[in-house]
């Protein structure tokens, strides 16, 4: 008789809620069909506030179940909460374009929810298998997502590219784990950390160089975005305005997660790494966004920047360096959330426009519209006082910190020029003509989500607002040292 | 080990007497056989005219749908052996876990039925 | 052991020269049959270390289904690959190039480096031996209990598998005539014939 486990499951409530919901949403889907689209969808929301509630009121200790796979700390929590936001945001937005673009299918949000389950296991993953099962159950979700639109070429070609791209960088992740279990004979991050102090070893660093390219793909850093650009622009808008929130929200989380507690041992190792994705998505953002035509695309490039930034603090390996990273997600969370918001109601009567030149005079068309987009885009390119300065200046404090003062002075020079782009399309909306009539108005769903962004990012400049962020930040990233 | 080795020595017979057997009945014609090949003879026989186009034709996408819900249900099976071997020593705990892999993807099948993916219209 | 040696070589080769073989044949469907090929010398390459039931899934899962779904697929695109095959030859020398750097990289890193012994642990649950417990039910042992959680995501990720296969594929042709055995057997005589009263000579 093999001894019996006994595994708390209470840990891992809100994933179990959400998995099973997930199933009897499948359930609800197959045996009322279509019809049920509007249903599941209202379902899945509250599915998503339901475990948001759920990872809220679980405390603030850290809590560890199945044999330490799953691993529940203050850290967890807050990208947990930060993913759950982005989900439900982007579902609460899509409902209306996906409806006009009659590609309302039912599993449209249960493959939402699936994704947003792989990312919950992806956040508390405690070893290497536990990493993988939940990016693989994460990225599935999302390549069929990205091709919902099958009928389109261009959306097809999206998942496809995804797809294949995905699997390769899955591939090497994998690669990069056997590599790191046949040196270290364990796949906890605990004991790996354990079998890795002292001098680096070179077979481990092989391993971890792999795992980081996996991982630096998933979060589109700059040696493996090319896929971004592509993908964004094909596939339906909400689709876009899902990846650039909640799996990035995720898979920064998993790095972070990665590399701080399964690779303390080899700071200095890794730093190298770290500092150069970060450098080199710093760069690409700022300058490849100038020449776009097309507002996703532009906004795929602003993404890869902003995770180069983001990066910046991982790089700096401090408590304080891993703070700034969450609270730089978490405004670039709610930006990203905003503009998307806007761009999926840029709708004129013959349908959806996508190019930055269809904002001419919006100023006059929508004026309201265009100010809560200017706060937006201000905030994207970093102009203090608001909130994505505030973001910036935490990495770069964290960075010139850790005596890492070139990084900083490359991530300040590569956000003055990015800043570029941005004021462009401010300067397009504020004092060029009306390029043709006004859009249709926005859908409930997306006037708030827009509204609740810019407000969050006007909140945020007052003096004293954004400690409760940074208090919880900090408690998050404390909970990983 | 050696001895689990060993008990693989009828499969490797097996294999190279079937081996010799194929590679005999292959290589044997190319020695006796009379063979004097022209363009005629070799072009694809359509009716009496000349061949239209490739003998290669696209399959439907179905077939590919059918291929990957079987290998669906394949991994499943794969996953009940180990389970059905240890069995006796795995109690309710064993028990139950299977039977929610199974549930989750009894889901799946309900799914596909009411989708008509096993219908082929 | 000198049989397993040379049973070991023999694999590895054979593996190694399909798996070259199932990118440099012309044909799409020889690449199929090559990588079969290499599928079941990796099979055996398991068998050589003990890992039966790994050995038999990969014949069952992999070369019963897997390459099947591969000659699906192949024949499912419309692909004419000779022409597919025309920028090959361009791209060669910077591929080559790019290739021969890695390999150099390579054996210049895997070439120096010694394995720290004290870094090589034992793994954390020993392997049981082979004469006391076979390699399937050692599997079961652990992984239906121990590794519950993995278990259970794995069959996640089957289903979501599954959803995608369908949603992205399946699509009905319309005006397709099914039998519906329910709907048959639930006519009645009055559903399904009508009386008339017709009149003579003028018809219905």
């Amino acid at each position: 008789m093999a001894a019996v486990p006994m595994f708390a499951l209470a840990p891992a409530l809100p994933e179990i809620v959400l998995a099973a919901s997930a199933l009897l949403l499948v359930l609800i889907g197959a045996l009322r069909g279509e019809r049920a689209a509007g249903l599941i969808e209202a379902l899945t929301f509250v599915a998503l506030l339901v475990a948001g509630f759920l990872v809220v009121t679980q405390g603030g200790e850290r809590l560890e179940t199945f044999g330490g796979s799953f691993v529940v700390d203050a850290f967890a929590r807050f990208a947990k909460v930060m993913t759950l936001v982005g989900s439900a945001a982007a579902l609460l937005m899509s409902g209306d374009f996906l409806r006009r673009a009659g590609i309302n299918r039912f599993e449209y949000p249960i493959l939402i929810l699936l994704a947003t389950v792989g990312m919950m296991m992806m956040i508390s993953a405690g070893d290497l298998i536990a990493l993988y099962l939940g990016l693989e159950l994460q990225s599935l979700a999302l390549y069929v997502v990205a091709a919902i639109d099958r009928d389109n070429a261009r959306s097809s070609e999206a998942g496809l590219k995804y797809f294949v791209l995905g699997a390769l960088s899955s591939g090497m992740l994998l690669y990069g784990a056997s590599l790191i279990y046949g040196f270290t004979g364990t796949v906890s991050f605990a004991g790996i950390a354990q079998a890795l102090q002292g001098e680096g070893h070179a077979g481990a660093i092989f391993g971890l160089v792999f795992i980081a390219a996996g991982l630096a793909f998933k979060i589109s850093a700059v040696p493996f975005h090319m896929w971004t650009p592509d993908v964004y622009e094909g596939a339906p808008t909400p689709v876009a305005a899902f990846f650039a929130a909640a799996p990035k929200m995720a898979a920064m989380a998993l790095l972070v997660r990665v590399f701080i507690t399964a690779f303390p041992g080899i700071v200095d190792q890794w730093r190298q790494i770290i500092v150069f994705v970060a450098i080199a998505s710093m760069a690409l953002g700022s300058f490849a966004a100038i020449g776009q035509r097309n507002i996703k695309r532009l906004m795929a490039y602003s993404s890869i920047g902003h995770m180069g930034y983001a990066l910046v603090g991982l790089a700096a390996g401090t408590a304080e360096g891993v703070q700034s990273v969450l609270v730089y997600m978490a405004i670039y969370l709610v930006m990203t959330l905003g503009t998307f918001a806007f761009i999926l109601s840029m709708r004129r009567e013959e349908g959806p426009v996508e190019g930055i030149d269809d904002l001419a005079g919006l100023a006059r068309t929508q004026p309201y519209a265009a100010y809560g987009l200017t706060i937006l885009f201000f905030s994207l390119a970093g102009i203090p006082p608001l909130a994505g300065f505030l973001a910036k200046w935490y990495v770069f404090a964290a960075a010139v910190e850790a005596k890492l003062y070139t990084l900083a002075v490359i991530g300040v020079l590569a956000s003055v020029i990015g800043a570029y782009y941005y004021i462009r399309v401010v300067k397009i909306m504020h004092f060029d003509d009306p390029a043709g009539a006004a859009f249709t108005p926005m859908s409930a769903g997306q006037k708030v989500v827009f509204a609740l962004a810019s407000i969050v990012i006007l909140i945020l400049m007052l003096p004293g607002a954004p400690a409760p962020l940074n208090g919880a930040a900090l408690a998050a990233a404390r909970s990983l040292f | 080990m050696q001895s689990l080795l060993a008990d693989y020595l009828p499969l490797v017979i097996f294999i190279g007497v079937s081996l010799v057997i194929g590679l005999a009945l292959l290589v044997s014609p190319f020695i006796v056989a009379y063979s004097r090949p022209d363009a005629e003879k070799l072009s694809a026989y359509e009716c009496g005219f000349n061949a239209f186009d490739d003998a290669r034709m696209k399959f439907d996408v179905r077939f590919y749908l059918v291929a990957i819900l079987f290998i669906i249900f394949d991994l499943e099976v794969a996953f009940l052996f180990p389970w059905a071997v240890a069995f006796g020593d795995l109690g309710w705990f064993g028990f139950w876990s299977m039977m929610l892999f199974l549930g989750v993807l009894t889901v799946g099948f309900i799914y596909e039925w009411r989708k008509g993916a096993l219908e082929w219209d | 052991m000198t049989v397993a040696a040379a049973f070991f070589y023999l694999f590895s080769c054979v593996c190694v020269a399909s798996a070259f073989m199932v990118i440099a044949s012309r044909n799409p469907v020889h690449s199929v049959l090559f990588l079969i090929l290499a599928f079941v010398n990796a099979a055996g390459l398991f068998i050589l270390m003990g890992a039966e039931f790994l050995a038999m899934i990969l014949v069952v899962v992999y070369v019963g289904a897997v390459a099947v779904l591969f000659l699906f697929v192949v024949m499912m695109l419309d692909v004419d690959f000779a022409e597919l095959r025309q920028g090959f030859l361009q791209y060669l020398p910077v591929g080559a190039l790019v290739g021969v750097i890695f390999l150099i990289e390579l054996v210049l890193v895997v070439g120096s480096f010694v394995i720290d012994p004290a870094l090589v642990k034992t793994p954390i649950a020993a392997i049981p031996p082979a004469s006391e417990m076979s390699n399937t039910a050692a599997l079961g042992h652990v992984l239906y209990t121990r590794y519950l959680y993995f278990f259970q995501a794995s069959g996640l990720v089957l289903l979501v598998a599954m959803i995608g296969a369908i949603v992205l594929t399946l699509r009905h042709k319309p005006g397709v005539k099914r039998q519906d055995v329910a709907r048959q057997v639930a006519r009645t005589r009055d559903t399904a014939i009508e009386v008339r009263k017709v009149p003579f000579r003028e018809g219905v």
